[in-house]
């Protein structure tokens, strides 16, 4: 049973902190405020079970339902486990015992082992050849409009970085769709009692102007869903540029990658520095070199993100071959869920960049009939393209 | 009559909160305990349907205090959550005033003044000549946007709002706050900082066997555990949307109101559509997904516990 120590209050404060230090260090951002939080609350509360004790630190250090297994298994090392003996000063249980090492073997509790018996380690990654950007301006005209049209997979290295350089420079400007929010706005149309009544209000009363307010235009929020099966190659890696260049735009923009697993990616895209968020990415993704599965993958975005990214003014783009192999009508049923679950569905096909491609495939088959747009995107000819058509109002409706 | 007193354990917190027919799990009792404590917001993430708006209205009755509900929708902004002036009868004043010939000065003053202000919810809640603090509910707060999320942070920070015509408006003891969000969006970090935080899930069977027991008496034992029995499982099924306890009370009534005295697969197909409400969720579960889950219920009875 565990006792608040009231002779030594000092002791619980310092191993609440290494506690949240440790938390910090395994990935849950918890703020000095809510250690403090935490630590009143005790006081306050008091505990006389570790049940309670446990509650009570997770509704003060905690905030998203997604850290509360770390926390949990943090919580049972950290509270019990006298090898951590020489970072936590004072023992809050009465006796110690003695355990066995921690053999961590979930990725949770490697990065949880990491935090609590930080060491370097031995087989750090291997830095990135330095890819030093020349900035070369003398590019003619006519080197520019090969670079445009030059297809991603068979560029040269030169090609390859220029082509990254443009990327990153391209002009991102998504559709304005209105909102329920207004602004204020010189045109009449409804009227804006708060800031009339105060302009009568200055000039005594006298009726001066009328003024007015419109619908406040916000661009349209964006969800990426990128296929990166297949080897390594470039054409995937642009494919991650890409959704980082749209990750800075104005807009809100919710990226994904999947191949045999779908993997939220938006926040690993967050740098300003797209090599940087590009490696990222490649870090925390695992499987690079598998197959695809997408009726799999995008089952499990319909299950488990659909609700909270998509919205009635969401436009989704899909980036995938399309060659699905095995059963189609689930993969039909799927695209229709998220087709209906969203403002448009586009579909973007490498496979495209073929001018005789015909859409034979059972998977594309399945596919095609739920998608709004079906667009190339094999060089920076047709990314443009789409970013003309992200920034235009909606043109006429489904394919079929 | 004076208000009840806050309780003074999480156990007695407990105990009142069942005396209202709230089954409340540990975890939960301790944030709220905590809150009412701390005089801390209360922050409920869950899915729909977990008794998260539930326990304000009982925390009202409990403690014997208002409760002030704040629905959030997309666009909310100041004049639907906060305030509002009332233009009609500023207008009127001002047509009085030209009828005494008032000067401008007293007219600026005499038309901002709190007899023109409307108080909506969060105004009502901190207004300072309430004797009682409210209990303030601001409900699915994630369907509401962000630049409100900006605007609540000073709410429910200082308790006060700042009208630019009128002055600041401060509480003088600060409401109890809830606020709920069926996570279709992440609420910023900054709001969630200022809250204590309690994830709302499903209930385990022995609770949710308690919750129907209090909130539809008169339902028959054994229906009622063959309820409990068969929406525990239906929720390790993949659905779209999972039930919550709501959905189980409604079952149970309407299985009462169709005098089942145990299920069977024809009541269980006719009533579907009340614990589940996605069409691909029903079709799912037509036929014989539903008899597999009856049959491992009715397995489970037999086997004594």
């Amino acid at each position: 049973m565990l006792v608040a120590p009231q002779h030594s209050p000092g002791r619980l404060a310092e191993n609440v902190m290494h506690f949240a230090r440790v938390l910090r260090s395994a990935g849950i951002a918890v703020g000095t405020d809510r250690v403090q939080l935490a630590l009143q609350a005790l006081r306050i509360a008091g505990f006389d079970s570790r049940p309670d004790f446990h509650a009570v630190l997770s509704t003060c250090l905690l905030d998203r339902i997604e850290h509360k297994d770390l926390f949990d298994q943090a919580f049972e090392l950290f509270w019990r486990d006298p090898d951590l003996e020489g970072r936590m000063r004072a023992m809050l249980l009465p006796k110690v015992r003695a355990q066995a090492a921690l053999t961590p073997e979930q990725r949770e509790n490697r990065r949880l082992g990491d935090a609590l018996f930080p060491n370097p380690r031995s087989d750090a990654p291997q830095p990135e050849p330095d890819e030093s950007m020349q900035f070369d301006a003398a590019f003619t005209v006519s080197e520019q409009e090969v670079l445009r049209k030059a297809d991603f997979d068979t560029m040269s290295a030169d090609e390859w970085r220029a082509a990254r350089r443009a990327l990153s420079m391209m002009r991102w400007v998504f559709e304005p769709l209105p909102t329920r929010r207004a602004e204020g706005s010189p045109r009449a149309g409804r009227v804006d009692w708060r800031a009339t009544l105060q302009t009568m209000a200055r000039h005594g009363g006298e009726l001066g102007e009328m003024r007015w307010r419109r619908p406040r235009p916000l661009p349209a929020p964006m969800v990426v869903l990128a296929d990166i099966s297949g080897s390594m190659s470039r054409y995937s890696r642009m494919l991650l540029h890409f959704a980082h260049a749209l990750g800075h735009a104005e807009a809100r923009v919710e990226s994904f990658v999947f191949g045999t697993r779908l993997t939220r990616t938006t926040r690993l895209l967050k740098s300003r520095d797209p090599d940087v968020a590009v490696s990222q990415v490649v870090k925390a993704v695992e499987d690079w070199s598998g197959g695809t599965r997408i009726t799999t993958s995008l089952h499990e975005f319909n299950q488990r993100w659909a609700r909270r990214c998509l919205s009635s003014r969401t436009t989704v783009l899909l980036i995938s071959d399309g060659l699905e192999h095995g059963d189609t009508k689930a993969l039909s049923s799927e695209m229709e869920r998220l087709a209906k679950s969203c403002r448009r569905l586009i579909w973007l096909n490498p496979l495209l960049r073929f001018e005789k491609f015909q859409p034979k495939a059972a998977g594309i088959r399945a596919m095609l009939p739920h998608v709004d747009r079906f667009l190339p995107v094999h060089n920076l000819d047709s990314l443009e393209h789409l970013v003309r058509l992200l920034g235009s109002p909606d043109g006429p409706g489904r394919l079929h | 009559m004076p208000t009840p007193d806050l309780p003074a354990s999480i156990d007695e917190l407990q105990q009142r909160l069942l005396a209202l027919d709230y089954v409340a799990d540990r975890q939960l009792a301790t944030a709220v305990f905590l809150a009412l404590k701390l005089q801390r917001p209360l922050f409920l993430e869950g899915e729909p349907g977990t008794g998260k708006t539930e326990i304000a209205r009982t925390l009202s009755q409990m403690l014997g205090r208002e409760l002030i509900r704040l629905q959030c929708y997309e666009g909310l902004d100041l004049a639907g959550a906060a305030y509002e002036w009332n233009y009609g009868r500023q207008m009127l004043e001002i047509r009085l005033a030209e009828g005494t010939h008032a000067d401008r000065d007293t007219l600026a003053g005499q038309l901002f003044s709190s007899k023109f202000l409307i108080q909506r919810a969060l105004l009502q809640a901190i207004d300072p000549a309430r004797q009682v603090p409210p209990v303030l509910l601001i409900d699915e707060l994630d369907r509401a946007d962000e630049p409100f999320e900006a605007f609540l942070l000073e709410v429910l920070s200082e308790f006060q709002i700042t009208i630019p015509e009128f002055g600041t408006v401060k509480a003088v003891t600060p409401p109890i706050v809830v606020l709920t969000s069926n996570r279709t969006r992440e609420i910023h970090d900054a709001v969630k900082r200022r809250c204590l935080y309690h994830w709302v899930g499903f209930p385990d069977a022995a609770r949710e066997l308690q919750v129907l027991q209090r909130r539809v008496p008169g339902v028959a034992q054994q229906l009622a555990q063959q309820i409990v029995g068969f929406v525990q499982r239906l929720r390790q099924v993949e659905l779209y949307k999972q039930p919550g306890i709501a959905e189980t009370i409604e079952w149970a009534r309407a299985l009462m109101q169709l005098d089942a005295l145990v299920l069977d697969p024809a009541v269980i197909q006719d009533t579907l559509g009340v614990l589940l409400k996605y069409q691909d969720d029903i079709a799912r579960m037509q036929g014989g997904e539903a008899a597999r889950l009856l049959e491992e219920v009715r397995n489970a009875a037999r086997v004594p516990v």
